[in-house]
């Protein structure tokens, strides 16, 4: 029983680093209809600008912040200098942006920081487990922080002025500039949110995978999978969902499919969604009257 | 004084399809403007025009400046608010959403005054304060759409065909709200109606449009008792 218990404590915590990269991806679905394959990318340089940072002799907690803040200029920059040109573009257009984007940031990374893996401290330092055997240190710091980022999107969105307006200019972008809101910052901010977000989850998960330009690869896929099964333009589905595809994963490589083909869970999941379901368990529904 | 608005020579277009070719016209300062005219005479292109959602050429003053070619956004921050044609609310957020997002560029003291204003014209929406918007009846969303559109404090307020789709019942309760709105706030209304008779009851101005040229203007009053006019443009 408490290998079952562990497996699933252990799922909760990289499902919190999948829920946080899938509301990444639908934080720029919501504005974009499409989904920004270079999210996990983005993540990653993050992550090496935070090992830099505390290569310098930050504390990691000053690293971790401005870790961010430079994450969400990333975010912003990429938006203003890469998307805003192809915004009236086709789809087609828009998903070659996307992958170009992969594969330069993933280079880059590469070229600039090297193609060994490092590894990456965590900030909740302590040999063996924690709660009973359960859990490790890490996993429970790591949980909570995750949960906290959630928490403090979920507020922005629900009870600020600058969260309502970009909620307004995603649902309905000619009514908000009818109101006054600046929709194309409102879009580089969502960018900024996404990647800043994205740096938080890279941190958080660089400590157990080890840090190397394709970390986020797998992981993107997992939250992807994630992001569909709650629903991809629901940020509050897609946030259960990466917990659920986490829970999901680590149960299949203990008892089911062995670790090896672990990420099969995540590819059958995204087709299972996509054929039974396709708008996700929690997908939008609007409710309109004519 | 000038004009609260003025047009003078004013083209606009989608694309190739050129669909206003020289209006001229005018709003006065709390006064009331209607444009009337058939489906594709081009009112409601003018006031996307007007509120720079199309590409325009001729000039647009506002106040005696120049707004032609200024941002949607950057028109709204000035003071001007357009109820666009479906309405532009936002469906899948709440009545007191939209209400918010209607003051969005407002900083002073006085939002929540203005809300408890409107709910006394609109009592319906305070009703359904916390009810997704999508879920409001026709009436009840073009009242939406007025009070988000006056929780900007407007100057200007452009409507687009406020009474379409609606029961009659409707369409009178929402002109009693417009004759309101021009007798206790003082704001412009640029109004393009389908419905003539009780457009040009309200206006003090009118122009009728065919195919993207003005044919006929004059007051209001001497548009309605003019047979000829009624008869060959207003159909009634």
């Amino acid at each position: 029983m408490d290998g079952l218990a562990h497996q699933i404590i252990a799922g909760i915590a990289t499902g919190g680093i999948y829920a946080s990269v899938a509301l990444a991806l639908v934080m720029i679905y919501q504005a974009t209809h499409h989904v920004n394959f270079a999210q996990g990318e983005m993540a990653t340089l993050s992550t090496y600008i935070a090992l830099s940072f505390i290569g310098a002799g930050f504390p990691y907690w000053i690293a971790f912040f401005a870790t961010i803040i430079v994450s969400f200029a990333i975010g912003v920059a990429v938006e203003r200098l890469l998307m805003r040109p192809v915004q009236h573009a086709p789809v087609l257009t828009h998903v070659g942006v996307f992958i170009g984007l992969l594969l330069i940031i993933g280079n880059l990374t590469g070229w600039i920081f090297g193609y060994t893996t490092k590894p990456f401290p965590s900030p909740f330092e302590s040999e063996g487990l924690l709660l009973g055997g359960l859990v490790s240190a890490h996993e429970l710091g790591s949980t909570a922080v995750t949960l906290a980022v959630l928490a403090l999107v979920y507020l922005f969105f629900r009870h600020t002025r600058l969260g309502l307006a970009m909620r307004a200019a995603a649902y309905n972008p000619a009514s908000a500039r009818l109101v006054g809101i600046r929709v194309g910052w409102m879009l580089a901010l969502g960018w900024g949110l996404a990647a800043a977000i994205g740096a938080v989850a890279g941190m958080m998960v660089a400590p157990v995978v080890f840090l190397e330009p394709t970390m986020m690869l797998g992981i993107l896929l997992y939250a992807f999978a994630g992001a569909l099964l709650g629903g991809i333009d629901n940020p509050m589905g897609a946030v259960l969902g990466g917990f659920t595809v986490g829970v999901l994963e680590n149960l299949a490589g203990a008892y089911v499919v062995g670790t090896e083909l672990k990420l099969t869970v995540a590819l059958i999941i995204i087709i299972g969604v996509l054929v039974v379901r396709p708008s996700g368990l929690f997908g939008r529904v609007v409710l309109s009257r004519v | 004084m000038p004009a609260l608005l003025e047009a003078k020579g004013l083209h606009a277009g989608y694309g190739p399809t050129h669909v206003l070719h020289g209006l001229d016209f005018a709003v006065e300062e709390g006064g009331v403007t209607a444009l009337l005219g058939a489906n594709g005479a081009g009112k409601t292109t003018t006031l996307r025009a007007v509120s720079g959602m199309v590409r325009t050429a001729g000039e647009i003053l506002f106040r005696g400046e120049r707004i032609d070619g200024k941002a949607t956004e950057d028109v709204a921050r000035r003071g001007i608010a357009h109820v666009p044609d479906g309405r532009g609310t936002f469906l899948e957020l709440t009545v007191e959403e939209n209400f918010r997002l209607g003051a969005y560029i407002r900083r002073d003291r006085e939002i929540e005054a203005d809300f408890q204003r409107l709910w006394e014209w609109f009592p319906r929406l305070r009703q359904r304060w916390r009810q997704q918007a999508g879920t409001l009846s026709g009436g009840e969303q073009q009242m939406l759409a007025i009070a988000r559109a006056l929780l900007l404090r407007p100057r200007l307020l452009l409507m687009d065909e406020p009474s379409f789709g609606l029961a009659p019942l409707i369409v009178e309760e929402i002109f009693g709200i417009m004759r309101r709105i021009r007798t206790e706030s003082g704001v412009g209304i640029l109004l393009v109606e389908q419905n003539a008779n009780l457009a040009l009851e309200l206006a003090d101005q009118a122009y009728l449009l065919e195919t993207g040229r003005i044919v006929v203007s004059g007051p209001a009053e001497q548009i309605r008792r003019d047979e000829a006019i009624r008869r060959s443009y207003l159909g009634y």
